[in-house]
């Protein structure tokens, strides 16, 4: 290490901690790193080191010599990180005064400041993954990067599994190849695989494996977790934990800063709202959650970092390594649905690795109660669960090849090679490669009916290049993987004296509070009271992108039904769970209410060994129902109740409707699917066959919304449908109906088309969690054990009281047209 | 079921589950294919075929599939077939761009020909297509008066008695039991009739949007939606139960 950096760290009395010189030595010998470390080891400046070295040894390049590019390239995946970053780098940089020059480049950065860039580079560079794609498909992106020594990837392991990280994974391929000999240097939270992220950061080739060098730091002090302990009564389901407001009230007095993490956005306004009304002492307590307004965001960050706040109730927006201060407890409202989600969370509370972080899991129902006791003994033992990377998706190919022949015309073995060396895309076909091209030039019909409006074209010498500059452009405007669901701006107005906002009278001018998901607020009528922004407002209309909102008096509002943010159930945890079930002397940890339930439950049905699936059945009112204890997630769930009525349905048990938790299932029909059950006539075993992931999927998939949700994206992300036009934004409802008109046209002429394929990959892991389906049908197989009952059993009550929330498909819309359609015969027939 | 698939399956010849109603007096029966069928005068109202819309894209970058105009032209085949009108009337946005009709492939062009056969073709000009068509059967014209009706594309401002129009593209909401259901519609308060959307990708615009304000009489109009196989007719006011 250079003299400079030496005398700095002895100044500050601090020692370079022994990762950090590691690193830097490893580094220096020519190795891709992976370093994983505890928040507040110091993660930061270790990636950093060996750029600030290198660049120290280097020197300020000397007046009129030639154009120096990029030195380093670190990314964040988010802007507020990026910009963070920038201002705890230039501490030591102008401490130590060295001749380096850091900047960030962002989607707000001005463009006058990124021409700048261009031209004159800084030696560091902090940005996010969507502007690395806009840089490398730039014309100059060869001599703006050819001097690239180092990427800095932080939070990697937020960044690797989504689309985003596939589309990163291709964009650091293409910079391998402008800067030979460029190494990656990647930070990360504890992660289940880190072979995987390993992999991630090095470049592939068809007959080796080849990894980046790992680093291990291993975790500061334990943290100190609790589970409420409450003399309320817990309740049945639901998410809402409303019963342990006035304890969690008391719990975050006792503290100077408290985070409270919830799984949702309208969980976090239900809950903000709900200790305000108990906040006799006026405690700051504030909202924060990825729908509001960005200024509103800001402030609250702004007031968390200066220690201004007792606590701020906030979904996964937090999430990631921003400094806020001095956090001293993080109460989770709700289960955390995975370990490491628990972990990284909880690492939120104390920056300093040495002291115990403090927790306490506030569980909303019975099931989670033991669900946080899986997730708190998972902590303990250092138990991690996130997800893999998994494999490249073609949509985000499709961006990124038409991306590369914007920067440049591309020879497409050359290309080939250069993506397939990115690990998620190591396995992509050559023919599914040609086939991604073609969709790029011509949307890879069949009936090749548009060669002439092609967007990209072969020419003589073999390579593809754009038809013209407009491709170009419209490929700027619309990069990235981040579709968001429709939203529409919330602007607060005042009513007039008579209740209503008048034509264009003072609807105009109001706060913006933040977005909301246009199909929520189609449900709304004007009157309709929700919860938002921390308040009760009144829906009053949609005028063009706006939803306008008055003030709202009534105190029992409809609360924003959001999908978004909702996770599934780990299947870690459920394993956990399961066992937990199934193993009596585990009990005793549980609180006493749920340890009665449990043993209620044992006297009356049973409870089903860790491998075995439990099937109940009983009669209630009118209707049979059957409950299903799959642990397997709401997702997979609802995968398996749409598969199963299917088939009930063919068998002659007609089935009515069903019910997915993140536990169980419940199936209810007009037949006695028990008395059938135990006659064989289907065996259980039948039922839950595989093969219901063959004919019955597919047919199933093919009347299904989810899927059409699924596409629009895909399409998007892959070019098909452009979001950004020069000069307009394609509002959401447009791009809704027109995506889902695409769908059924393709869907019916095409089926087969790329992107179809593409968006059934999706939904296998995503929406429909087909993947974790079949993994379960394969370890039940043999093991399903049937209990007829008299009547509903403890364990059905949390399932059975979700009955009624779900929407209708298919045939019974006819129905209810039908019904509507009646109403008027009978009005007729009353008024002769 | 969704109009793209609709075109998939053999549509049954018989007569289906429509709806009669009168406009203006001159008896009307609304099909559930999306096209509107005079008896008495034997004339076949469709509107907004929007042919070539994929391509019309495609030539902006974006490459939409090239099945639209085939699968519109085989449910127009259909419902012809069913009603065998001496007439046709198209009523605009007949294609997507004012170049669509040039540049439509030959087959398509083939399958027209066929349907018009033995028939008068009547191609109303709208706001996408306002300049006729090219090298296809049939007159085109702004506005045409017949059977004691007026047809054209966009409906004129206030209440018209006996307009026939298409454009907006009409779509109903029914709420019952908490949920919605939307479908196209022809809307009629029984003076003037507004046609569904008869192409396979078009969108729908909801009566209750701002564009509808002012053309209906709110107390008598009734959205005809279509159903899987047949029409249902919903009161305005009763739409949301």
């Amino acid at each position: 290490m250079p003299k400079p950096f030496l005398r700095w760290f002895a100044e500050k009395g601090w020692h370079p901690r022994a990762h950090q010189l590691e690193l830097l030595s490893r580094v220096q010998g020519g190795e891709s790193m992976l370093l994983i470390a505890p928040t507040g080891a110091g993660k930061t400046l270790a990636g950093f080191l060996p750029s600030l070295v290198s660049l120290t040894e280097r020197g300020k390049p000397p007046p009129g010599s030639a154009f120096t590019g990029i030195h380093t390239l670190y990314i964040s995946p988010l802007k507020a990180l990026a910009v963070d970053i920038e201002r705890n780098l230039m501490k030591p940089v102008g401490d130590m005064g060295l001749p380096i020059r850091v900047e960030n480049r962002t989607g707000d950065t001005p463009a006058s400041k990124r021409q700048r860039q261009k031209l004159n580079p800084p030696d560091i560079l902090l940005t996010t993954p969507e502007q690395v794609a806009l840089l490398i498909a730039n014309g100059e992106a060869e001599r703006f990067f050819k001097d690239l020594k180092y990427v800095v990837l932080d939070e990697l392991h937020s960044l690797v599994t989504s689309k985003r990280g596939h589309l990163l994974s291709l964009g650091l391929s293409r910079l391998r190849r402008l800067a030979p000999g460029l190494q990656m240097i990647g930070l990360s939270a504890t992660v289940a695989d880190p072979m995987d992220l390993q992999r991630w950061l090095a470049p592939q080739t068809p007959d080796e494996d080849h990894h980046a060098g790992l680093i291990t730091v291993s975790g500061g002090a334990k943290p100190d977790i609790s589970i409420l302990r409450t003399e309320e009564r817990v309740p049945w389901s639901g998410h809402s934990a409303r019963y342990a407001i006035p304890d969690i009230y008391a719990a975050l007095k006792e503290k100077q800063t408290t985070l409270l993490f919830v799984n949702t956005r309208s969980q976090a306004e239900r809950l903000f709202q709900d200790l305000w009304t108990i906040n006799d002492d006026n405690l700051p307590i504030a909202l924060h959650h990825g729908s509001l307004d960005v200024g509103q965001r800001r402030r609250v960050e702004a007031a968390m970092a200066e220690n201004r706040l007792r606590a701020v109730v906030a979904t996964s927006t937090l999430d990631l390594g921003i400094d806020w201060g001095d956090v001293d407890m993080v109460i989770h409202v709700g289960a955390p649905k995975g370990a490491s989600r628990l972990a990284q969370r909880i690492g939120r509370a104390n920056h300093r690795m040495d002291e115990p972080s403090r927790a306490i899991l506030v569980p909303a129902n019975r099931f989670e109660v033991m669900e946080c006791q899986a997730a708190l003994d998972a902590n303990y033992i250092g138990a991690q669960d996130t997800p893999p990377v998994g494999k490249g998706s073609l949509d985000v190919l499709a961006q990124h090849v038409l991306g590369m022949a914007c920067a440049a015309p591309f020879d497409p073995l050359l290309l080939y090679d250069e993506i397939s060396s990115a690990s998620p895309y190591a396995h992509l076909t050559w023919e599914t490669f040609e086939r991604i091209v073609d969709f790029v030039a011509t949307g890879g019909y069949a009936l090749r009916s548009y060669e002439r409006y092609a967007k990209i074209r072969k020419t003589a010498d073999g390579t593809w290049r754009v038809s013209n500059p407009q491709v170009a452009q419209q490929y700027r405007l619309n990069v990235g993987t981040i579709i968001e669901s429709p939203m529409l701006n919330v602007r607060f107005v005042k009513a007039n004296a008579k209740g209503s906002i008048g034509r264009g009278g003072p609807a105009r001018g109001g706060m913006a509070l933040g977005k909301v998901e246009e199909y929520f607020l189609e449900m709304l009528t004007p009157g309709d009271t929700f919860l938002f922004s921390g308040k009760v407002l009144r829906f009053e209309g949609i005028r063009e992108n706006e939803c306008l909102v008055s003030q709202g008096y009534k105190l029992d509002p409809k609360v924003p039904s959001y999908n978004g943010g909702k996770f599934p159930l780990s299947t870690y945890l459920a394993e956990q769970v399961r066992r937990m079930l199934a193993d009596p002397a585990q009990h005793a940890a549980l609180p006493d209410q749920v340890r009665d339930w449990l043993a209620l439950q044992r006297d009356l049905s049973m409870l089903p060994k860790e491998d075995e699936l439990l099937i109940e059945t009983f009669p209630r009112g009118s209707r049979h129902f059957m409950v299903a204890y799959a642990f397997e997630g709401r997702l997979a769930h609802q995968t398996l109740g749409m598969l199963l009525t299917r088939r009930l349905d063919r068998m002659g048990l007609k089935p009515l409707g069903f019910v997915a938790t993140d536990y169980a299932l419940a199936i209810w029909a007009l037949d006695d699917m028990g008395e059938a059950f135990s006659r064989g006539k289907p065996s259980l075993g039948d039922l839950f066959d595989e093969d219901m992931l063959g004919d019955d999927l597919e047919a199933w998939l093919n009347e299904s919304f989810l899927l059409k949700r699924t596409f629009r994206n895909c399409a998007v992300i892959a070019g098909l449908i452009d979001l950004r036009h020069p000069g307009k934004e394609k509002n959401g409802r447009q791009v809704t109906v027109s995506a889902d008109l695409i769908y059924d046209v393709l869907r019916s002429h095409e089926p087969d088309h790329i992107l179809m394929e593409a968006t059934r990959n999706d939904a296998a892991t995503g929406l429909l969690d087909i993947q974790r389906l079949g993994d379960m049908l394969a370890r039940i197989k043999g093991h399903i054990v049937h209990r007829p009952l008299e009547r509903i059993s403890p364990l059905a009550v949390p399932v059975m009281l979700e009955i009624g929330k779900e929407p209708v498909g298919g045939q019974a819309q006819d129905f209810l047209l039908a019904e509507a359609a009646d109403d008027l015969l009978s009005e007729a027939m009353a008024n002769p | 079921m969704n109009r793209a698939a609709l075109s998939m399956t053999v549509l049954p010849d018989n007569p289906a589950l429509s709806a009669r109603i009168a406009i203006h007096d001159v008896a009307a029966i609304c099909d559930p294919l999306g096209a509107l069928y005079l008896p008495d005068h034997d004339v076949l109202v469709v509107s907004d075929l929007h042919l070539e819309k994929g391509s019309a894209f495609a030539r902006r970058g974006m490459m939409l599939p090239p099945y639209d105009t085939l699968a519109t032209l085989k449910i127009l085949e259909a419902v012809i077939a069913r009603h065998d009108p001496k007439t046709v009337i198209s009523l605009g946005d007949n294609f997507h761009d004012r170049i669509g009709s040039t540049f439509m492939p030959e087959p398509f062009r083939l399958m027209i020909e066929a349907m018009a056969r033995g028939r008068e073709w009547i191609w109303i000009n709208g706001n996408h297509d306002p300049d006729g068509t090219t090298r296809l059967p049939g007159s085109a014209m702004d506005e045409l008066h017949h059977a004691g009706l007026t047809f054209r594309h966009e409906p004129s401002a206030g209440s018209a008695k006996g307009e026939i129009a298409g454009h907006l593209h009409p779509s109903a909401t029914v709420v019952r039991r908490e949920k919605k259901i939307r479908r196209a519609c022809f809307a009629s308060d029984g003076h003037r009739l507004v046609m569904p959307a008869f192409g396979v990708t078009t969108g729908g615009l909801d009566l209750r949007h701002k564009a509808m304000t002012g053309l209906f009489d709110r107390q008598t109009l009734v959205a005809h939606m279509l159903g899987q196989d047949r029409v249902y007719s919903v009161r305005f006011a009763n739409l949301l139960g």
